[in-house]
């Protein structure tokens, strides 16, 4: 009885305010895509850093003929300075990982394969790539104990960070990421504007039968509920639409282009989709449903 | 019933207070008209009493209720002791005479089965039997305002507020408004009823209370509607 009254009472309400309900769905639909869009940067990214950082090494560079760093005057690397780095790599277990030893001729045959088809490719030597130690670290952000142990030693050109070149890369995301969820943020904010206006229209539409219910007694949320419900069936209805933006957008966006386009990166996967779609909701009625109920608390007093 | 003690009510906007010392006590089951020219506080008076407003200093009590006291999720439940009727009706104008009516109990919890027992009831004791699937455009104003009561009164209040019932209406159509009040009043429900009209007043020779400026000038048991007109 009691259900089916507010029930009722909620579908006139949508009803009537037909354009304001329509107006607050699509609202919600983009301001919880965009949300929903931030999410999923966010979530990009972090899959980009787990891909790389797992990839990412130390280098130490050894010195060839052609080497002038300081490090380097007394010529190339000798056979004893080699064996000592190695040994002195081995001891730094656990944090050294895992180490390679590239000789020149095998940089050079990498080099080859990377650069294929650029002129570049033709112009170098096996002389002019060093040999080189490829460490990887247990924990990538302890590279300054590779480069204080190593640096400047007798035999070594230079030791280099490869994941300071990604974190110039990836600052660039982080720049990425709060933009989106600047923006998400002030999608969400012109919701609430919003939601609190269309509570205001209802409020004042309905007010002949709000002030009887306020006179023979009726409780606040019996009043309330109502206009609750109407603002949180509009949030519910736009966060579907959102849902259906994200799981579109993965679909063909990302599956369907960006992953087949860029293959040497990891994109997010559908647990992470799906994972976004109840935040999504939840953000969405809780959102309607709060901003609803304070401006009620203000058109609706008892 | 409703007793008020030295009661004054000051609106922030305005330099006179609406209500000034009021002391002023009915009973249980009195008919008290409450008398005075527009801006006597008549209406702040009423408000009061339905807890709408809360007063600057002084006590109200309302069936048995201290209203300073009163918390205001307990509001409801003591508004449900009180029906009201208006000079304007406010009925809902897209509901029938009998949803109009059973609106009052749906929205306070009531069961479907109590409401379709009492409705009836309550409309035949306002003489509007065959008519409860009319619109309330489909109806006159006197038929209206039976409607208005029978809301009111569908409940079974022990108080009664009627703020000018008839205001609207026609001197014939008034008689029978007074006479279904006064009916309602012989069930033992206080009623209290702001009015302009004279001739009913003079007529139903119930207590008067006369408010002038704010203040209670004269409460006269029998009395009639005064001298200011």
């Amino acid at each position: 009885m009691r259900a089916r009254l507010i029930l009722s009472e909620v579908a006139i309400g949508l009803r009537r305010n037909l354009t304001m309900t329509v107006a607050l769905v699509i609202t919600f639909a983009v301001s919880l895509s965009l949300f929903g869009m931030a999410l999923m940067v966010r979530a990009q990214v972090d899959t980009m850093k787990d891909y790389w950082y797992d990839k990412v090494q130390v280098s130490i560079f050894l010195c060839g003929k052609s080497s002038d760093s300081a490090s380097c005057a007394g010529g190339a690397v000798t056979q004893a300075q080699r064996d000592q780095i190695r040994t002195d790599l081995e001891s730094l277990r656990p944090l050294v990982e895992q180490v390679y030893y590239e000789t020149s001729a095998q940089a050079y045959q990498r080099f080859q394969e990377q650069f294929k088809d650029s002129p570049i490719a033709a112009n170098a030597s096996p002389d002019a790539l060093p040999e080189s130690f490829r460490v990887k670290l247990s924990d990538p952000t302890q590279y300054a104990v590779i480069a204080t142990a190593f640096a400047g030693r007798p035999g070594v050109d230079s030791v280099v960070d490869q994941r300071q070149l990604l974190d110039r890369f990836f600052s660039v995301l982080g720049g990425l990421q709060l933009g989106a969820l600047v923006i998400a943020i002030v999608m969400i904010f012109v919701t609430a504007l919003l939601i609190a206006n269309t509570m205001r229209v209802a409020a004042f539409s309905r007010r002949r039968e709000t002030s009887i219910m306020r006179l023979v007694g009726a409780s606040d949320f019996y009043i309330q509920m109502p206009f609750l419900l109407e603002a949180a069936i509009g949030a519910a209805i736009g966060a579907g639409i959102a849902g259906l933006a994200m799981v579109a957008f993965k679909r063909w966006v990302i599956d369907g282009f960006l992953a087949p386009t860029f293959q040497f990166t990891a994109f997010i996967g559908w647990e992470t989709v799906v994972g976004i779609l109840p935040v999504l909701l939840l953000t969405g009625v809780v959102l309607a449903m709060v901003t609803a109920l304070i401006t009620l608390r203000k058109y609706l007093r008892v | 019933m409703i007793r008020f003690e030295d009661v004054t009510k000051q609106y922030p906007s305005q330099t006179r207070p609406a209500l000034e010392s009021i002391t002023v006590e009915i009973e249980k089951g009195e008919f008290v008209f409450l008398v005075g020219a527009s801006g006597s506080g008549k209406s702040t008076f009423l408000r009061l009493v339905l807890r709408e407003e809360r007063a600057g200093s002084g006590q109200i009590h309302v069936a048995g209720k201290d209203l300073s006291r009163l918390s205001h999720w307990k509001i409801p439940a003591f508004r449900r002791q009180i029906g009201t009727v208006f000079q304007d009706f406010r009925l809902l104008p897209n509901k029938t005479v009998r949803q109009n009516v059973a609106f009052a109990l749906e929205v306070i919890g009531k069961p479907r089965s109590q409401v379709d027992r009492v409705v009836p009831e309550v409309l035949d004791l306002v003489q509007l039997d065959g008519k409860y699937d009319r619109m309330p455009d489909e109806l006159s104003g006197g038929e209206q305002q039976r409607v208005a009561i029978a809301r009111a009164f569908v409940n079974r209040p022990m108080i009664l507020i009627a703020d000018e019932p008839t205001g609207n209406l026609d001197p014939t159509t008034s008689v029978g408004i007074m006479k279904l009040l006064d009916r309602i009043n012989r069930t033992g429900t206080t009623v209290v009823m702001a009015t302009h009209d004279a001739a009913i007043v003079d007529q139903m020779r119930k207590r008067v209370i006369e408010l002038e400026g704010g203040k209670l000038v004269r409460d006269q048991s029998r009395g009639v509607y005064g001298y200011a007109r």
